[in-house]
């Protein structure tokens, strides 16, 4: 059975490989951190599964340290040049196309193929592991076809994934960290904390109030955790159920689904939601990591209105 | 209340621009030991938590067929493609791609998009192409503004998408949580009223990039000279 372990093994090579580009980089005036970087995150794949978790704990804070007080750097060089690269567009044309798109379409057809797949009785893929096999398999299938239509030395794909997240750098493990931030705000009982506080400031004595304060709430509580998912059950138990629903008899369905949509606009608007918002600012290289957050507040923000607007119009009928 | 502390780190941490890893391990380390956890629980809560979300890094297993495609001149082609198309602007391109997406992820379809994917090899070029396509090469800083719009359309469409379709992962969370305070709830109905909240978000974004191509209008008319011309590829510049 193939299981989420054998697509960790994949992503601990291609760090492995990474942080080896990197040693062997001389232009890269900071190539050792780099390398221990990339190193210890092929660590953290690879043997993650059977060393105890201190161990990799304490892996994840070297990580940190090496990004952050050492600093990780970046090579200068590009393989190719601009006109090499305007060539081999104006060679392929709209072939080049056919690798980038492969990767979804593979991904789509595993998610729905492989979970009724089945090999000597037993199915060919853990069934709660699919969505993320099937985006390993895609990612896999396209560099397949890339590589055979491409022809580039086989040593290209390691070194332009390591140009790609050598321009990421750090953030790349950001949501893993945030998870883990998550999970101890878990363990600590922070939301709770949050949603006795909000209860007993808040002015929830009318229906409106109530209302305003569940969706605000939920957005403001999703940028504090960075996921809707967290601040849904807090605020829900806390504010929606005892008073929009028990209280001033609102209909459930209404405040759920619209609630969890007002959490969708924090999710906008916050750092904490690295995958989100961190990731691409730096996949796309921009120069300031906060970019795609402030474009999206303006659209965050009126549609929180909206939100609320939608539930107090509904809610109560 | 001590509890408190690590969401007081984070927010003092993020608002002056330290490094964003240090400042969430200090802010989980500080949780930890303030609920009474010990210095080596709380590390192994931290190794546990990141070896269990590494699934959450899978994307990444993307870069070396991009990067490939890249240097074969992926991004190259998707300009030209775009120079192709004189109606082009780089609201008009997200405006597409904002629909395509939020349609896609009512179906269920959510793997179609994604920053690693699609918004940095072929989304963030077009649109920049279309603008330069309508200028003339275009200043760094409001190339940057196009792609940080770019990945915003992606977001915004998905988060607004995805929840029309039933067997999406925030339905069942609702329809769970709810289960647990002895509530039942059809997930139809939950997701039919996602849909006022998808066609508001779908009019205020493409609203939005209205005005994203009127302000980058402005921005070319008013300063033509201040174009300093840029290596196709911005960034590295």
């Amino acid at each position: 059975m193939i299981r989420l372990e054998h697509v960790y093994w994949l992503m601990g090579a291609l760090a492995g490989g990474v942080a080896y580009v990197n040693a062997r980089d001389a232009t890269n005036p900071r190539r050792w951190n780099n390398a221990a970087f990339w190193g210890l995150y092929a660590i953290t794949f690879l043997a993650g599964s059977t060393i105890p978790h201190f161990a990799s704990g304490c892996l994840v804070i070297a990580m940190v340290l090496v990004a952050s007080i050492r600093k990780l750097g970046q090579t200068s060089r590009e393989s190719q040049s601009v006109a090499q690269r305007d060539a081999s567009a104006a060679r392929f044309g709209n072939r080049l196309f056919i690798p980038a798109l492969t990767i979804p379409a593979v991904t789509l057809l595993g998610s729905y193929v492989l979970k009724s797949l089945q090999v000597g009785g037993a199915p060919l893929v853990d069934p709660k592991q699919v969505t993320q096999i099937a985006l390993a398999l895609g990612a896999l299938a396209g560099l397949v076809v890339g590589m055979l239509m491409l022809r580039p030395p086989l040593s290209a794909p390691l070194h332009e994934a390591r140009r790609l997240w050598d321009a990421v750098g750090w953030a790349a493990i950001l949501p893993q960290m945030l998870a883990a931030l998550g999970a101890l705000f878990a363990t600590a009982g922070v939301g709770k904390v949050v949603a006795t506080l909000a209860e007993r400031w808040l002015p929830l004595g009318s229906p409106l109030a109530a209302v305003v304060t569940y969706t605000v709430g939920m957005a403001l509580f999703t940028m504090i955790m960075g996921n809707a998912f967290a601040a849904f059950p807090v605020m829900t138990a806390g504010i929606g159920l005892p008073l929009i629903m028990t209280r001033f008899g609102g209909d459930v369905t209404i405040m759920a689904a619209v609630g969890m949509l007002s959490g969708f606009c924090g999710t906008l608007m916050t750092p904490m939601a690295a995958n989100y918002n961190i990731v691409p600012a730096a996949l796309l290289e921009l120069p300031d990591e906060y970019a795609v957050i402030k474009a999206q507040i303006p659209t965050a923000l009126l549609l929180l209105a909206a939100n609320t607007a939608i539930m107090y119009a509904f809610v109560y009928r | 209340m001590l509890t408190l502390i690590g969401i007081l780190i984070v927010v003092a941490g993020f608002a002056a621009r330290l490094n964003p890893l240090l400042v969430v391990t200090v802010a989980g380390l500080a949780t930890g030991l303030a609920s009474g956890l010990g210095p080596v629980e709380v590390v192994t809560a931290f190794g546990k938590a990141f070896t269990e979300s590494r699934y959450v890094a899978i994307v990444w297993l993307v870069l070396p067929v991009i990067g490939l495609l890249e240097r074969a001149g992926l991004k190259e082609r998707a300009r030209t493609v775009i120079a192709g198309i004189p109606a082009a602007t780089a609201g008009r391109v997200l405006m597409i791609y904002f629909a395509v997406r939020q349609v896609t992820a009512a179906l269920g379809l959510i793997s179609l998009g994604g920053h690693a994917q699609m918004v940095r090899p072929l989304v963030a070029p077009m649109a920049e192409g279309a603008a330069e396509n309508e200028f003339g090469p275009v200043p760094s800083k409001t190339r940057f503004r196009i792609r940080a719009h770019a990945a915003a359309a992606d977001n915004v469409a998905v988060f607004f998408g995805e929840d029309i379709f039933i067997a999406i992962g925030s339905i069942l969370l609702i329809k769970g949580f709810l289960e647990q305070n002895g509530i039942t709830v059809e997930p139809g109905r939950l997701a039919l009223w996602a849909i006022p909240t998808a066609i508001v978000a779908w009019l205020i974004h493409n609203v939005r990039l209205v005005l994203l191509d009127r302000s980058i209008r402005l921005e070319m008319s008013s300063a033509p000279s201040q174009a300093e011309p840029t290596h196709p590829d911005g960034a590295s510049a």
